[in-house]
């Protein structure tokens, strides 16, 4: 059929199986716009700012695991949409965001709104296209759709120039990829595999050390099998919490920056590290020459280029983890459980002797305490989003995280604001759970604006401000490292959370007790709107234990022993 | 960097489109990686191109340039050998006033030849192991040439 270049975008989205797109008019946008008008496919969620919509979009991929799609202008539109797609980029989260381009006429003129938007988006994306022409438009968008979502995911970019938009041409949909120059691997090689399997035979305290990879692959049915045959203990990254229950006996903990007292002394003693989908981030290891310093070291990966790029690799496995799991569990039989008891033991002793705690002992709620809470009333029933800093390393620590895609937060990048547009996408794309989002007094204001999209659109997200007037992370480094210095980290002067929600027709609550903070999650959650709760925190809380930038993962400060009610 | 850093030829066989050359630079600047010379022209009767990157790194170093570069969407095929036949073209302008027949013997033992003569210059040029291409450079220095350009070295693996 004869359609025009926005209406192939419209096509194409359908035929993916879009059913939310995030986004933003403008200029150069504007004929996909009356196009998204006249169709009733998808729905369309406005966001305030265009780096909420792709952080919405990231959100949905996150909680969906399907593509995300974000739609934007060019100029100002685009350079806006550059923190998030650097965001999924850093995290692996595949996204279709398509921006409007001035006519090609124009392009190189330093026309209105006109900006080089590939140019700008090329570092920080799986692939971009520049669409000079409406007949590869339908061909581009299926590329666009099939490498966001396969091998290891990412963003993927189409910019098309208004003119494009407007061109009418053939569109046939039905076609085949021939991606020459792209083939992801997706099984292991099976004589890796045998040998890995060996090695995990042989060694007597070998650990598993899963990664966001394992979400990513859909992975964690087969890896949860994985562990509880072998009964080898397991520590998650930041990015992978979730794919063990909170219960799980075998779960350590959380290792790296942040991590527990046993996570990182269990990744400090194995003798061989079993790496799923995970990329040895600088976070995670420490100081590197002190990782893991006597462990063989197993790596799964679907990206050849994450193994041995920080870590020397014994036994590297290209392929897809759900893939490979399955192809373990099939050799599970050599490996002995029983073999590990002492180490299991060991690794139960160092959780008893420095376990992941923290101490009441102020007149203030602690922010520790507000997480547990979240997870004793809400657990599994919710899905956690964050922003970035404190609160999101202590939601990490402390939520009783019981399934994969419950937990959505920006870990590669660090991206403050990421929490409440992400915590939108996920409700829109999980509505039968309550979607929390953490956040601090920093982050909130990155995008409060989202508060206008959420009750626009009957989003009803609950944001949790951990409210301790600080910059926290960073008064946190400076009063460590800097000798207390607080360089412009004191955020004492603050808005009315409560009015500002309210303003844009949200509710608000402030809560100074830990009745008062049981109360207003109950009211919001019965309510169903857009909430803010505020809670006023102790205002010198660290994060605990913190392995010092660059230090090794087992010199770790950590939480002064006290008697603990 | 601690590790030994060596030069390694490392060819690119990529789609012919719109910006890929910018894809790969932008990689290595990105990533922090070395240039230090780069050709590209494309492959006759097909849709791709070949570069021909000379760089140097460590081992690991190495190994991570030819993942990322295999990781683009439009690489086919990234070579990394050191068995390779490997070229490069010289052309060095010398005042007419200088030994022309110093110059041409030079040059005959490096492949090549006086190419083009003007008024007051005349252009040789020369074709060789890149590393001949060097003392070549270095010896045509007492003729006093005005002006130098290198092509870069182009490679096949044998």
């Amino acid at each position: 059929m004869q359609i025009s270049g926005a209406q192939m975008v419209i096509e194409a989205l359908i035929a993916e199986g879009v059913n939310t797109v995030f986004g933003y008019p403008g200029g150069a946008i504007m004929n996909v716009y009356d196009e998204i008008y006249k169709q009733d496919g998808f729905k369309h969620i406005l966001n305030r700012h265009e780096q909420a919509s792709v952080h919405a979009a990231e959100g949905y991929a996150k909680a969906s695991g399907k593509v995300g799609v974000a739609m934007i202008t060019s100029g100002p539109g685009f350079t806006n949409a550059v923190t998030g797609l650097a965001d999924a980029y850093m995290d692996s989260v595949p996204l279709v965001v398509i921006s409007g381009q001035v006519p090609m006429s124009l392009i190189g003129t330093d026309g209105f709104q006109e900006i080089d938007a590939v140019g700008i988006s090329r570092p920080c994306t799986k692939h971009n296209y520049l669409v000079t022409d409406a007949k590869d438009l339908p061909r581009v968008l299926k590329e666009a759709f099939y490498i966001a979502r396969s091998g290891r995911p990412g963003p993927v970019h189409v910019d098309i120039p208004k003119d494009v938009t407007a061109q009418i041409e053939e569109f046939n949909y039905d076609i085949e990829l021939e991606l020459e120059t792209y083939k992801p691997h997706v099984k292991g090689n099976p004589r890796q595999i045998k040998k890995a399997m060996d090695a995990i035979a042989k060694a007597k305290r070998p650990l598993f050390y899963l990664g966001g990879g394992v979400i990513n692959a859909n992975a964690s049915y087969e890896v949860r099998e994985l562990i509880h045959k072998t009964g080898i203990p397991a520590v998650e990254t930041l990015m992978a919490r979730g794919v063990l229950s909170y219960d799980d006996p075998l779960l350590v903990g959380m290792l790296g920056m942040h991590g527990s007292y046993s996570s990182n002394m269990a990744m400090s003693e194995t003798d061989l590290v079993i790496g799923l989908g995970a990329r040895f981030d600088d976070r995670v290891t420490g100081k590197l020459s002190e990782f893991a310093k006597n462990a063989d070291v197993i790596h799964v990966d679907i990206d050849p280029a994450s193994i041995s790029k920080l870590v020397n690799v014994d036994y590297p496995i290209v392929g897809d983890l759900k893939n490979v799991a399955s192809d373990m569990l099939e050799q599970v039989s050599k490996i002995k459980s029983e073999k590990y008891e002492s180490w299991r033991e060991t690794i139960n002793e160092f959780a008893e002797l420095h376990p992941l705690t923290y101490h009441e002992d102020s007149e203030r709620i602690k922010p520790q305490w507000v997480i547990q809470r979240v997870g004793e009333l809400l657990g599994d029933s919710a899905n956690i989003s964050t922003d970035v800093g404190q609160h999101q390393m202590w939601a990490a620590q402390f939520y009783p995280f019981s399934r994969p895609n419950q937990w959505i937060t920006s870990g590669g990048l660090g991206t403050m604001g990421f929490g409440f547009p992400a915590a939108i996408g996920v409700k829109a794309a999980s509505p039968d759970k309550t979607s929390i989002n953490f956040t601090g007094d920093g982050s909130i204001l990155m995008n409060c604006q989202e508060l206008m999209t959420a009750v626009e659109k009957k989003i009803p997200v609950i944001n949790i401000i951990l409210n301790n007037n600080f910059l926290g992370m960073v008064r946190q480094w400076q009063t460590l490292f800097y000798d207390k210095r607080h360089s412009e980290t004191d955020l004492s002067v603050q808005p009315d959370f409560v009015k500002l929600s309210e303003a844009f027709g949200g509710i608000g609550y402030r809560v100074t007790t830990k009745e008062e903070f049981d109360a207003a999650l109950k009211d919001a959650v019965e309510k169903n709107v857009v909430a803010f709760i505020e809670v006023i925190v102790e205002r010198f809380e660290n994060v605990m234990p913190m392995v010092p930038s660059g230090g090794s993962l087992f010199n770790m400060m950590l939480l002064e022993k006290k008697e603990t009610k | 960097m601690t590790e030994n850093s060596e030069r390694r030829v490392i060819s690119v066989i990529v789609v012919n489109e719109a910006s890929v050359l910018s894809r790969i630079t932008n990689l290595f600047s990105g990533r922090g990686y070395n240039i230090t010379s780069l050709t590209v022209a494309p492959i006759p009767d097909s849709k791709y191109s070949r570069l021909t990157i000379v760089t140097s790194g460590s081992v690991r170093v190495i190994e991570q340039i030819t993942k990322q570069l295999h990781k683009l969407i439009p690489v086919l095929r990234v070579y990394e050998h050191a068995d390779l036949v490997e070229k490069e073209m010289a052309m060095v302008k010398f005042p007419i006033t200088e030994n022309l027949s110093d110059i041409n013997t030079l040059c005959e033992a490096y492949n090549g030849k006086i190419v083009n003569v003007g008024e007051n210059v005349v252009i040789a040029m020369v074709t060789d192991e890149p590393k001949r291409v060097d003392h070549f450079l270095g010896a045509i220095k007492r003729y006093n040439p005005k002006e130098i350009v290198r092509s870069g070295a182009v490679a096949l693996e044998r």
